[in-house]
């Protein structure tokens, strides 16, 4: 006869129990609660988005339908199609003077995200810190924290337009710090590197042995000259990671498709991590990424073309109306101050948007730095940022 | 490229004063050399496309090809400026290839346009053959996809 388990008290199932301390403890992102409100609203022009407004290139989609019929369909190498990573290199190196060699320094990863994880868990060990410029990105501390490592945050201010200062840099070091991260052009304040500002941080980075973990997404989004990578400082390609994709520069958000460049053994073993977790990006993303890289230049220029008239017109519009704003260089966003107007940056956002209709993200989001000043993302029609700016004109008025 | 050339050819719409915000420059100076443009006659019209198989009363299109006997002195200019006097004629190109002409026409009806060709075109001195084609359905127009359905939406919000 079975045994009855009498004897056992059977406690309720408690999921919580069994998470993640460090995932249980990880604060929702801010944007979720003005994700919300403006999903429910009617007629309301976002300016939070922080993707193009393009779909992606005809061709590009074309090619990747081209790819399926044939049945092109199965894994690719852990690292990813060679032909990608050799074209990958190419353009590295006519467009940035870096050599990386196809089969040992570049790794395929399903968006710039997992890139930034693998740079993170492939190189930090418990209690390691990494310096992060703020604001910031948000996935960046979470993925530090998620590998056991600490997030060393160091604020970018107004005054420097939001560049990186080597002097905040230097003061943030200890013996823990092992990194290095920066991000630029940059996710929310619009703010570029010169090739001087890098050069200060280079001895910082020297004196102090660290790694450099750059994402530069925005890369090819930079509207005055042209991106400078910290790998192209002298002597500084060997201590950098170099992880960019074409989700920004050619409208491939949603295919997700990013790569790594670097040193051998740190692609080496950011390989091993990959290879373990994703196995391979999705091999018809990687076709189409190979399409836009070979023959894509025209639309990615176009699109930079427009995102440019579009940045000079909703920044001075800015201006005009009362919310002042530095002249962002980069990526797709400005990010102007209000601290003109005796509201928190969150509190200005919520009564936008449930004034006039207009969604932001508050700066806040992104770090304390961010605190005082909203993103506004540009990359939408010049319509809607037209009737934005009209729009929030009318709310200022109403302060 | 000239920039304002290039805004105002996707949107004939756009003010000098959304130009110039647009490129940074003073409104005055835009406003000066649009009409610069206009005066030399590199900007001719500035023209709404129109989807006219969206209304219920809509036009007939076709597009004529032409063999021409070529002039001496005048080549294909006299014809086809002869030709392109007609209101019913939208336009007329010089192309490569079997023929010689391209005309755009413009009519009511499918009668209408076939009367035209008949009785204008066909027995102009010059004109040895025509060949019309009917427009059944555009899908493409001055690089505005006609058919497209609406367009996918972005979540509202993304970091």
């Amino acid at each position: 006869m079975k045994q009855s388990q009498k004897n056992v008290s059977i406690a309720a199932w408690n999921a919580e129990q069994h998470l993640n301390q460090v995932v249980k403890d990880m604060p929702p992102s801010g944007i979720r609660k003005f994700f919300d409100l403006v999903s429910e609203m009617k007629g309301a022009i976002s300016l939070g988005v922080g993707e193009p407004d393009f779909v992606t290139p005809w061709h590009v989609r074309e090619a990747c339908i081209y790819s399926l019929e044939s049945g092109i369909t199965h894994y690719t190498s852990n690292k990813g199609m060679p032909e990608l990573r050799e074209v990958i290199s190419e353009t590295v190196r006519s467009e940035q003077g870096l050599t990386y060699d196809p089969i040992e320094q570049i790794l395929i990863t399903t968006g710039v995200s997992e890139a930034v994880d693998l740079a993170f868990r492939a190189t930090l060990n418990p209690g390691d810190e990494v310096i992060v410029p703020e604001p910031c990105y948000v996935a960046y501390t979470p993925d530090i924290l998620l590998t056991g490592g600490v997030a060393r945050t160091v604020p970018t201010r107004l005054e420097n337009e939001f560049r990186l200062q080597a002097e905040d840099v230097a003061a943030a070091v200890n013996d823990k710090t092992r990194a290095l991260l920066l991000s630029y052009p940059n996710n929310p304040t619009g703010a570029i590197m010169t090739r001087s500002d890098l050069e200060d941080l280079a001895d910082v980075v020297v004196e102090n042995d660290l790694l450099v973990i750059s994402d530069e997404v925005y890369a090819k989004l930079t509207y005055s000259g042209s991106h400078v990578s910290f790998a192209q400082l002298e002597g500084m390609q060997e201590r950098t990671v170099i992880l960019n994709g074409l989700s920004k520069s050619h409208a491939m958000t949603g295919w997700r498709v990013g790569y790594v460049l670097g040193d051998p053994s740190l692609v080496g073993a950011m390989t091993k991590v990959h290879q373990y977790t994703m196995l391979s990006a999705p091999t018809m993303a990687q076709v189409a990424a190979l399409e836009a890289m070979q023959k894509g230049e025209v639309e990615m220029l176009q699109m930079k073309h427009e995102y440019d008239l579009r940045r000079r017109m909703f920044v001075s519009g800015l201006n005009r109306i009362g919310l002042d704003c530095f002249e962002p260089r980069g990526a797709f966003y400005a990010f102007p101050s209000v601290k003109a107007w005796g509201l928190s940056s969150e509190e200005f956002a919520e009564r936008l948007l449930k004034e006039q209709k207009v969604a932001v993200v508050p700066g806040s989001v992104f770090g304390p730095s961010g605190e005082g000043f909203l993103r506004c993302s540009y990359a939408t029609s010049r319509e809607e940022l037209i009737e934005a700016l009209d729009r929030i004109e009318i709310f200022l008025s109403s302060l | 490229m000239n920039e304002i050339l290039e805004i105002l050819s996707e949107n004939a719409k756009a003010t000098s004063s959304e130009i110039a915000a647009l490129l940074g420059r003073p409104e005055a100076e835009v406003a000066k050399e649009i009409r610069e443009l206009e005066d030399a006659g590199v900007i001719r019209k500035y023209i709404t496309l129109i989807n006219w198989e969206k209304l219920d009363q809509s036009y007939v299109f076709a597009v004529l090809e032409l063999k021409v006997a070529l002039q001496r002195k005048t080549g294909y200019d006299a014809v086809a400026e002869r030709i392109a006097n007609f209101s019913e004629v939208e336009s007329v190109r010089l192309i490569s290839g079997d023929h010689d002409l391209s005309v755009t026409v413009r009519g009511k009806s499918m009668k209408d346009i076939a009367y035209f060709v008949a009785e204008k075109i066909a027995p102009l001195e010059g004109v040895q053959s025509t060949c019309t084609h009917f427009i059944l359905r555009s899908y493409k127009e001055h690089g505005v996809i006609l058919t497209e359905k609406q367009r996918p939406q972005r979540l509202v919000i993304t970091p």
